[in-house]
């Protein structure tokens, strides 16, 4: 098959082309690889410069690239947050005629960070257990479209900074299968998976001294239970009241929107006797805030970013305008003209590359919330950011493209080196 | 360990009319290797899965030993799915990485160390279990991802085409590994693969299935030397047996020139005049001496002490392929006329219509 190599691609990038695919990607040359920090894979994964973007590239057989390229495609279509996938490359061989692996190529998410490059030097407890929040969003959403993950864990899935929080998207879907609904036997599979998986993958970074003191793995990686099963109740399970309480639909639909859910569908019944009702969601869509601030600014920001950016407007629009005086919309835009827009320009270019835009403008908001506390005063946006600017985002390391610790993968076999009694480490 | 039940176990897919799996009548001994093989959508992997819990049973019920698991969730089986995830942790010991799930369920110290010291023993792990992943070979590395499982000492193993991802080398080396494991572990396995190849190699009795209703579940032997249907014969044995249909003349079926007896009760049980006949490859004879069924060679594929010679011939006016086993050194070549005649003993007779095996082997 040597020469026809094959390519299947959504996006036309002829620059695909040019990386060395006549190569095995473990000896790819170093001007083809982008240094990115990345969890643990069962196949080697490594990150490669295309058309000014970072693509990661692992090398797999024909059937499987092929199968997870569409799966992720159908994924974005169901609007999971997951990775872009670029392209399946079929029919590689050496110059020699030899054959090599098929690769699947995706592209890497921007300011998307694997879990072992959210510290600096340990782990601390509260971001293990925001970690952890984050990925039960994730299995959750992916459970209510009908994807069963069969490899829920923390290497599978890249964090995005969410104003305080994680937001979490799926990496590897090379186990996954997608059915119409999942059944219960499958849901507690996946999460006793995620429970499991979460604990080796904290015990592994306690096991090379990554884990603060305090930091209790196997409590941690219990708390995606608990957190999975509170919020699959709030979207999709049952309640029932009395007709006299008919303002406990408003409150559900609330209570989901707080979470970041919009409900599309619900579904309401009454008893024969009409005076009991029975409401159940039926179809819940997540990005309730993310929709709004689209609507109204046209910013792509994360859900708990969103949040935060709409509460700015709407003390914007209390402090500026009387109720009613001026559409929404209208506000919305005076709001990102004389705001959000000179904040982002005011960040100076060589920063920019720190963080996110919408999570530059939370930290912002904080970090004037703290100044104020700390001067009993309050303080200008402007001051803030100077302030922000230089005790902060100068400090701060770039997580566009993270380049940080090397990439590298556990397939070769390596030189033995004789350890301690393993006895005291089981 | 355990035996395992299916009791007439059906899946009905919401929305579908067939069941992807149609009343599964089917015991698992304790300690015994089954394999589930067939074709892609069988049904053999929902079966699976109806075991491990991740499907519901529409119908029937599944037993693990006298205990009734139809509604016991996926964690409360008692099971193991071997090779779900074998990531191995880079910074935890070959122990750490076997015994890390003991550790999380609360097992104590000393009984985690006993149980990681008897599953390497078995895995011939014992002199790796203080090093990291990184210093172990791929085969070990495998190793370590089933001893993981092993701690566990579940009643089932259940495997969903483990090897599916290996290359070819390193799947042959594991499949020996896993059935040889399996043996000295004694735990009920259930294993399933759409490869008959493996399922011969490895299981004590294979059940193949085909459109979620099971065709048969038999020793390897049983299976290649009686299969119950068109289906199983020609999904069993590689290259696969030849398959065609030819008339039935008074007392047999006629192969050329050559006649091949049936005995009389075999025959009355025959409603049509015509029958599939299934003969494999190395139960043939080939000669020159123009007796039997003429075939035209069309190409021989040379496999060192024996070769394959792949042919046509008409029977009945139709164009049949053939296969059938030669001497490797001493051959037909392409473009040669040979003749054919069934070994005595090997002819399998199939009804036209159903499919159905009719009769015993019979005498040629």
């Amino acid at each position: 098959m040597s020469g026809s190599l094959n390519i299947t691609s959504a996006i036309v990038d002829p620059a695909l082309l040019d990386l060395p695919w006549a190569l095995p990607l473990e000896v790819w040359p170093d001007d083809s690889i982008a240094a990115l920090p990345k969890g643990i894979s069962r196949h080697l994964v490594r990150f490669a410069h295309l058309s000014g973007y970072v693509v990661a590239i692992k090398e797999t057989s024909a059937e499987f690239a092929r199968r997870e390229y569409e799966m992720l495609r159908t994924l974005q279509r169901l609007e999971i947050p997951c990775v872009d996938p670029v392209a399946v490359i079929t029919n590689r061989s050496t110059v020699d005629g030899i054959e090599l692996d098929s690769a699947l190529v995706t592209r890497h998410l921007r300011f998307s960070l694997p879990y072992r490059a959210l510290y600096s030097q340990s782990l601390r407890p509260d971001t293990g257990t925001r970690l952890v929040d984050a990925l039960a969003v994730l299995l959750v959403r992916l459970h209510i479209v009908g994807f069963f993950w069969g490899d829920v864990s923390l290497s599978n899935t890249l964090f995005r900074r969410d104003a305080g929080a994680f937001a979490a998207y799926l990496v590897d879907a090379e186990t996954g299968q997608l059915y119409n609904k999942l059944s219960n036997g499958q849901r507690e599979n996946d999460l006793e998976i995620a429970r499991v998986n979460i604990a080796g993958e904290l015990l592994d970074l306690q096991a090379g001294g990554r884990l603060d003191e305090d930091f209790d793995p196997v409590g941690i990686s219990n708390g995606i239970v608990a957190a999975y099963r509170t919020l699959w109740k709030e979207l999709t399970g049952s309640e029932e009241f009395d007709q006299s309480e008919r303002w406990r639909i408003n409150q559900r639909v609330e209570r989901l929107n707080d979470l970041g859910f919009d409900i599309e569908e619900l579904a309401i019944k009454t008893d024969d006797t009409g005076t009991q009702v029975r409401i159940q969601p039926k179809v819940v869509d997540a990005g309730h805030h993310q929709r709004r601030l689209l609507r109204l600014t046209g910013l792509d920001a994360q859900e708990n970013q969103a949040r935060r950016l709409l509460n700015d407007l709407d003390s914007y629009t209390v402090t500026f305008h009387k109720k009613g005086e001026v559409d929404e919309e209208m506000i919305a835009h005076e709001w990102l003209a004389r705001v959000f827009e000179p904040v982002i320009r005011a960040i100076p270019k060589d920063l920019r590359g720190r963080l996110e835009p919408a999570e530059v403008f939370h930290q912002l908001l904080d970090h004037r919330w703290y100044m104020s506390q700390n001067e009993a005063r309050d303080i200008p946006l402007a001051e803030a950011l100077n302030s922000y600017v230089d005790v902060v985002l100068r400090h701060r390391r770039d997580e566009a493209t993270v380049i940080n610790p090397p990439t590298g993968s556990i397939t070769m076999p390596t030189e033995v080196v004789d350890e301690d009694d393993w006895r005291l480490k089981v | 360990m355990a035996s395992v039940t299916f009791d007439k176990a059906t899946r009905l897919y919401p929305g579908s009319t067939r069941p992807a799996v149609d009343a599964l009548d089917l015991d698992v001994a304790d300690g015994e290797f089954l394999v589930l093989v067939g074709p892609s959508g069988c049904g053999k992997s929902t079966s699976l899965r109806m075991l491990a819990g991740l499907e519901e049973v529409n119908e029937g019920s599944i037993l693990i030993g006298d205990r009734n698991v139809t509604d016991v969730p996926p964690k409360d089986r008692d099971i193991a799915m071997v090779f779900q995830n074998y990531a191995l942790y880079p910074h935890m010991t070959v122990a750490e990485n076997m015994g890390f799930a003991l550790k999380i369920a609360g097992i104590n110290k000393d009984e985690r160390a006993t149980r990681v010291l008897e599953a390497a023993k078995l895995l011939d792990l014992e002199p790796y279990l203080g090093r990291k992943p990184k210093a172990l070979s791929g085969g070990q590395r495998q190793r370590v991802a089933m001893g993981r499982a092993i701690v566990r000492q579940p009643q089932v193993f259940l495997m969903d085409e483990p090897l599916s991802n290996l290359d070819a080398k390193l799947r042959v080396q594991t499949r020996t590994q896993i059935a040889s494991l399996q043996r000295r572990l004694g735990v009920t396995t259930v294993y399933v693969t759409h490869d008959q190849t493996e399922a011969l190699t490895m299981g004590d009795r294979i059940a193949v299935l085909k459109d979620g209703v099971l065709q048969q579940v038999g020793t390897p032997r049983d299976l290649y030397e009686r299969p119950n249907n068109v289906f199983v014969a020609g999904f069993i044995g590689s290259p696969a047996m030849n398959l065609f249909q030819a008339d039935l003349s008074e007392d047999g079926v006629l192969f050329g020139n050559h006649a091949v007896r049936v005995d009389r009760n075999t025959l009355a049980g025959i409603k049509q005049k015509q029958v599939t006949v299934g003969i494999r490859p190395e139960d043939v004879t080939v000669t020159t001496a123009g007796d039997g069924l003429p075939v035209e060679v069309d190409v021989i594929e040379e496999l060192g002490a024996d070769g394959n010679l792949y042919g046509h011939a008409t029977i009945g006016g139709n164009r049949v392929d053939l296969c059938v086993r030669v001497d490797g050194r001493s051959h037909p070549n392409a473009g040669d006329q040979v003749y054919i005649v069934p070994k005595e003993g090997h002819v399998h007779l199939f009804d036209i219509e159903s499919g159905a095996r009719v009769g015993e082997v019979v005498v040629a």
